[in-house]
């Protein structure tokens, strides 16, 4: 992307505010990956406040507020407080958050004692940051510095990556991990000062954090979330910036803030895989299935205790086994019926398994006495405590495992309490027997 | 009887609003949750700007309540972001704190307007120099600005808290698996201390603006971290803290002309700076001295 295209696209379009808006989207977005996943997100929070003391002197020494003298000593600015965090961490007992709120407090406020004595005009202004009154000279510094930032950023993407997610494994594949991180925090810095004339100060946070976040709920891979927090980023700085437009009291920082805030709530409550509510439904469906296979499983106890001579269980009878009211038990039935697994006799008094219902309560009760009979001969637990462990792992084990596991004790046939472990051929004939009394109305 | 000029006034004012501050920050800092100070600090704004558009008086007590309503409801968010995704709690801070930030900028333009002293300025920096000006009044036989009353009162209150819930509150910063075997509710804690922070950040908030208030949460406690092991000691010496820089940041203002809020903060750091140097427990050159004195017993022994 050369300079020149944005700079035409700026005439053509006769405004500023949409070219900095995708530069800023842009690059925070980018930048917003590393930063979320490295879990330094308010790094840049913190250097988006040091750099304040930059400002001012760049204003002091710069009186013709040439936008890269002021560029310049804010990244100077932001670049020691990040050293200066570094050094706090590494030298006391002080953790992280100690250190960032120390910097970022005691940097402001050095940045307020300045300006305060000098009285200049514009510093709140760089400091709040507006992008709908931005310069051309800014323009052009963000334009510059989107292109830069991108640039390294996909050059320097492996070592990157690798640093972000194990900084320790960086180190061993022999990356000059303190080169890399200082970039990295260079990077940061020009992204956080880019950023901050679109704005403000404190905002600049948002524009790193939330679009990077939303596309850490979306996605698993690096690049894809780059791709996703870039769009997001963009979509939420433009289209912030149009919805400013709408009402003259409505600050464009704010409202871009907001609107990226309410994309994100939007993924957190409905991402596929992360969302809130789907990881509601699968613990929830999970939970019923769990609470199905245990009442199968009491029906099966039932059948064995009585040698499988009947077919159906008295609901009276599970009540009392399960330990539960007639109420809870005809619920637990009708859950049993609804998923087809049983069938209740006229009037419900009774409940009879159906052969996917008939199949299943023979898996899990084989799950059962296999771990059990796996828990005493394997792992030398005693007979007496194999029971609950036995009882989580019932719903989880797969076939392959229960193969491996039939295979390793060498096909058992009775479990440690002496319970027979029924077997794939048992089902089959027990099923057909079932079909039989089914056929015949018993 | 007491007749103090304007700069007395301000450094009391400053040591109301800082030491509150101090002592909650050293619990901030034990339970390394100084950026959830800064997240409240920021939040408290919606909670104060529609607090205001309820009762449209700047010094009306509902303020405090909105703060501190809004102050829980970002821990709330913050919470739920970092519990119920993989989002990790940085992550989590930095995007409550700035949706609420922004909420209460927005919230600012509509319900309050412009015919107010309610702004991102004063938002930023604060001003402890209405003090001087404010309208005096009589209380126990002094006569003190009025502005001064409820930092006081703030003030006051949080050391008493602090006092009377001491070990609720320390066992379950340090332990609050220990705590809740006890009986204490880590829980309730951690909400109290944040709706407590709420309400001192918020009585701060006019004084110092929603950023130097993180200063005075944590340089205190932080300096004192640096030259003690006991939280006793420690919660002295962030007071002690509070006190100097309230002092010293004045003198610093005058001299240099300058904003009052920052001159304390600066004085702060310089505190710090200072226990960095030269603490008794982690500074940077006592721990130099005993590896110098330590690489000399081995030489000895040798």
């Amino acid at each position: 992307m050369s300079l020149d295209l944005f700079h035409y696209l700026a005439l053509t379009l006769g405004q500023k505010a949409p070219i900095a808006a995708i530069c800023v989207g842009f690059c925070c977005g980018l930048l917003g990956c590393f930063v979320v996943v490295r879990r330094v997100a308010l790094v840049g929070d913190a250097i988006s406040h040091a750099v304040f003391p930059g400002v001012v002197a760049g204003f002091i020494w710069s009186p013709d507020r040439n936008p890269w003298m002021i560029f310049l000593c804010a990244l100077v600015a932001g670049l020691f407080g990040v050293v200066v965090v570094r050094a706090i961490v590494s030298s006391t007992r002080l953790k992280s958050d100690a250190a960032l709120g120390i910097v970022l407090a005691s940097f402001f406020a050095f940045g307020v004692f300045w300006n305060s004595t000098q009285q200049l005009a514009g510093v709140k202004g760089y400091l709040f940051g507006d992008l709908t009154t931005i310069a051309d000279g800014d323009l052009w510094m963000m334009t510059g510095a989107t292109a830069a930032v991108t640039t390294l950023i996909f050059i320097f993407l492996r070592p990157f990556r690798v640093l972000s997610f194990d900084e320790g494994f960086a180190i061993g594949l022999g990356y000059p991990v303190r080169f890399l991180n200082a970039l990295f925090f260079g990077l940061l810095a020009f992204a956080v000062v880019v950023a901050m004339q679109a704005v403000g100060v404190i905002l600049v946070s948002a524009m790193l954090i939330t679009p990077a976040a939303t596309a850490y709920l979306l996605t698993d891979r690096i690049q894809k979330m780059m791709g996703l927090s870039v769009l997001i980023g963009v979509f939420a700085a433009v289209g912030g910036w149009w919805i400013s437009g709408l009402d003259n009291r409505l600050q464009t920082g704010p409202v871009i803030t907001l609107l990226a805030s309410f994309i994100f709530a939007l993924i957190y409550l409905f991402a596929p895989r992360h969302g809130v509510l789907a990881k509601f439904l699968r613990h929830a469906g999970r939970k019923s299935r769990v609470h199905r296979e245990n009442t199968l499983k009491s029906i099966y106890r039932i059948l064995e205790g009585e040698g499988f001579k009947v077919a159906g269980v008295g609901v009276e009878q599970l009540a009392e086994v399960r330990k539960l009211s007639i109420e809870d038990v005809l619920k637990d039935g009708k859950d049993l019926v609804d998923n087809d697994e049983a069938t209740w006799e006229e009037g419900k008094t009774a409940i009879y398994l159906t052969s996917p219902g008939w199949r299943r309560a023979t898996e899990i009760v084989r799950n059962h006495r296999l771990w059990e009979l796996y828990l005493t001969d394997q792992a030398d637990y005693a007979a007496d405590h194999v029971h609950d462990d036995a009882e989580k792992i019932e719903h989880v084990l797969g076939a392959d495992t229960v193969r491996k596991l039939e295979r390793d004790l060498n096909f058992p046939e009775f479990d440690p309490h002496g319970k027979p472990i029924p077997s794939l051929e048992a089902t089959l004939t027990m099923e057909k027997t079932i079909g039989k009394q089914e056929g015949t109305g018993y | 009887m007491l007749s103090w000029n304007p700069w007395g006034w301000m450094m009391m004012m400053c040591f109301f609003v800082a030491l509150p501050c101090a002592l909650l920050g050293v619990y901030l800092i034990l339970r390394r949750m100084s950026l959830v100070g800064d997240a409240i600090s920021h939040s408290a704004l919606p909670g104060i700007v529609v607090a205001f558009a309820f009762v449209g008086d700047l010094s009306s007590p509902w303020l405090l309540v909105g703060a501190a309503v809004a102050g829980v409801l970002v821990t709330v968010l913050i919470e739920q972001i970092h519990r119920r995704t993989r989002i990790k709690q940085d992550s989590a801070i930095g995007i409550a704190f700035t949706s609420l930030f922004a909420l209460g900028l927005v919230l600012i333009r509509f319900l309050v307007g412009d015919k107010v002293h309610l702004d991102q300025d004063c938002v930023l920096e604060g001003d402890v120099s209405h003090v001087a000006y404010a309208k005096i009044v009589s209380m126990f036989g002094a006569d003190v600005p009025d502005a001064l009353i409820p930092a006081g009162i703030v003030a006051i209150a949080t050391v008493i808290l602090i006092t009377v819930f001491y070990r609720t509150l320390t066992l379950s910063s340090f332990d609050s698996g220990l705590a809740a075997s006890f009986g204490y509710k880590p829980g309730v804690v951690h909400y109290a201390l944040m709706a407590v922070l709420s309400v001192v950040v918020v009585a701060a908030f006019e004084a110092v603006g929603a950023i130097l208030v993180i200063a005075l949460l944590i340089l205190p406690g932080a300096t004192a971290y640096l030259c003690t092991h006991r939280l006793k000691l420690m919660l002295v010496l962030s007071a002690v803290h509070a006190l100097i820089s309230s002092i010293a940041g004045i003198y610093i203002s005058v001299y240099f002309n300058g904003k009052e809020s920052a001159g304390v903060v600066i004085a702060g750091t310089l505190l710090f700076l200072l226990a960095w140097l030269v603490g008794p427990v982690d500074g940077v050159m006592v721990k130099a001295v005993q590896r110098r004195k330590n690489t000399l017993d081995k030489s000895e022994l040798e």
